[in-house]
């Protein structure tokens, strides 16, 4: 199973905060977890439209689109961070 | 003074706290217990009442729990890797907060001032762009989430070609 969570505004526009998807092959780097989120409904597609700048995070580290994904992980995107 | 005369790994301390805290406190207490070092440099960041001309009558702060100490603890090592430091603190918010709170406090020990300052603009401008939090703002013009700035990706991107 791969866990997804959204954060800030990317979570308000999805319309929830986490979501769990069984793992498989075919779903071998982040990038196509981020296109098997954006498959999963009309709201998820605008979401997390390739027109917007997004983050993602790989088992709480920050994380290129390329990593591998393994079954079990947490993934999650985001906007730019604007802490400090 | 040489690098070597330093502890390979200097005491890294990451708070991540809905609770107010008073930078004054904090820094009398990183002195007391400043064992060896003869310099610390604090950055204490508030919340603006003011951002790009609209008033901010409060700020919420999210963030990734399982995420945001990680992310803290890297980039004081990364700092810790770069300086000598004898120790790092990061003090950062999260929850709702008011114009003029300390939202972020930075100290960082070095045994003199320059790897102090170094690695304390270091920490706050990482902690900018690698920090899972983000704001959103009441103003008077309505609810938004506050939009990332070119400059800190700049400021963080300077460091890079650094050794």
């Amino acid at each position: 199973m791969i866990t997804v969570r959204y954060f800030a505004s990317l979570r308000e526009a999805v319309g929830q905060d986490i979501e769990y998807f069984n793992y498989g092959e075919d779903v071998q780097t982040v990038r196509a977890v981020l296109d098997f989120c954006r498959a999963q409904s009309k709201q998820h597609a605008e979401a997390l439209s390739i027109t917007k700048v997004l983050r993602a995070a790989l088992n709480q580290t920050l994380t290129s689109l390329e990593a591998q994904v393994a079954d079990g992980d947490e993934i999650a995107f985001f906007p730019p961070v604007t802490g400090g | 003074m040489p690098a070597q005369d330093f502890p390979r790994s200097p005491f890294i301390e990451i708070r991540v706290q809905a609770e107010a805290f008073k930078p004054g406190e904090e820094l009398d207490r990183w002195c007391a217990l400043s064992n060896g070092a003869g310099a610390i440099a604090s950055f204490v960041g508030l919340v603006r009442d003011l951002n790009l001309g609209d008033q901010v009558s409060a700020l919420h702060l999210e963030h990734y729990p399982g995420m945001t100490h990680k992310a803290l603890n890297l980039i004081a090592e990364q700092a810790s890797a770069k300086w000598s430091l004898t120790a790092v603190t990061v003090i950062h918010r999260f929850g709702d907060l008011i114009p003029t709170e300390p939202i972020v406090m930075v100290m960082t020990s070095s045994a003199h001032r320059g790897d102090a300052f170094s690695a304390c603009e270091f920490v706050m401008d990482y902690l900018k762009t690698q920090a899972p939090f983000w704001k959103r703002e009441n103003t008077s013009s309505g609810t938004h989430w506050v939009e990332a700035r070119e400059s800190d990706l700049q400021a963080a991107a300077r460091w890079e070609n650094q050794p």
